[in-house]
């Protein structure tokens, strides 16, 4: 979905202001998909990323007159959503697994591809096999949290650079650099478990190493 | 020069984002004509990033939407927005 326009944003925020309540409804759909899929990248959860979800969306109406402008409307949600994800998981007391990734972060970029020289397309019909849907959910999911969020909101939710960047808190090199390395470990992990669901043709899979 | 396959492994994600600077970018395709590798490599990785990228792969919860709107709903009966 594409987004709406900042001025129709504005617009409509200065509307619900005045009195309007129920146009907060559709201000805030079009950040629900992002909103969920950022939480459930920090919690892991499904339940308490929906309830958080939730939170965050009552947490963006009650602060409505706070928000400036300078940023997307759905940048600054996700803000407000990933301080109501990082408040519940710092009550978890769950904080090492942050620390670790930070480290893996340090690590430098080098890595090998999944090589295989007879790579095929594997078609968006594919799809229609629920198989495929879990294993690149898998594989995702699977990713160190810092990866995972970037990919969630780059890749999946068709964010900028910069509007990754903001709604995250880190800078635009870091998003583009843990971008890279997750594609890489998603390329090495799927491709080759993706050959089964590229068209049939004569002759075998050259998977090599 | 020529550069290696390292190398466009390195900016293999800016590629497909469309965020090398030209003069990489003319290198990079130059690699990719004789390099069967590289190439597999590149075609895959886009692949994976459409395939992820498809509504199909991450869906919201059955109910979600109309869950938070209901609760919404409630909330601002009882406030006004702030």
């Amino acid at each position: 979905m594409k987004p709406p326009t900042p001025e129709f944003e504005i617009e409509r925020i200065r509307r619900i202001l005045a009195g309007e309540k129920h146009l907060f409804h559709e201000l805030i759909r079009p950040c629900e998909r992002s909103v969920y899929f950022l939480l459930i990248s920090l919690l892991r959860n499904e339940a308490e990323a929906e309830d958080a979800a939730q939170e965050t969306a009552i947490k963006v109406y009650r602060n409505l007159k706070n928000f400036r402008g300078d940023a997307q409307f759905r940048t600054w949600v996700l803000s407000i959503a990933r301080n109501e994800g990082l408040g519940r998981l710092r009550k978890a007391a769950s904080r090492r697994e942050d620390s670790l990734d930070a480290e893996i972060d340090e690590q430098t970029g080098d890595y090998t591809p999944a090589i295989l020289t007879s790579w095929r397309e594997v078609p968006h019909e594919a799809l229609e096999r629920k198989e495929l849907g879990a294993l690149l959910r898998q594989a995702v999911e699977g990713l160190p949290e810092i990866y995972r969020n970037v990919v969630l909101l780059r890749d999946i939710e068709e964010m900028n650079v910069r509007e990754t960047a903001t709604a995250l808190g880190v800078t635009e090199g870091a998003v583009k650099v843990r971008l890279h390395r997750a594609r890489a470990m998603l390329q090495k992990e799927l491709a080759p478990r993706l050959g089964g669901f590229a068209p049939k043709r004569k002759g075998l899979f050259g998977w090599a190493r | 020069m020529r550069i290696d396959c390292t190398h466009v492994w390195e900016h293999i994600s800016a590629y497909i984002d469309g965020e090398v600077d030209a003069a990489l970018r003319a290198e990079i395709d130059r690699h990719l004509e004789t390099c069967e590798i590289c190439s597999a490599v590149l075609d895959s990785t886009r692949n994976v990033v459409v395939l992820v990228a498809d509504d199909r792969v991450f869906e919201l919860p059955v109910g979600f939407s109309e869950r938070l709107h209901a609760r919404l709903e409630k909330e601002m009966e009882s406030v006004g927005p702030g």
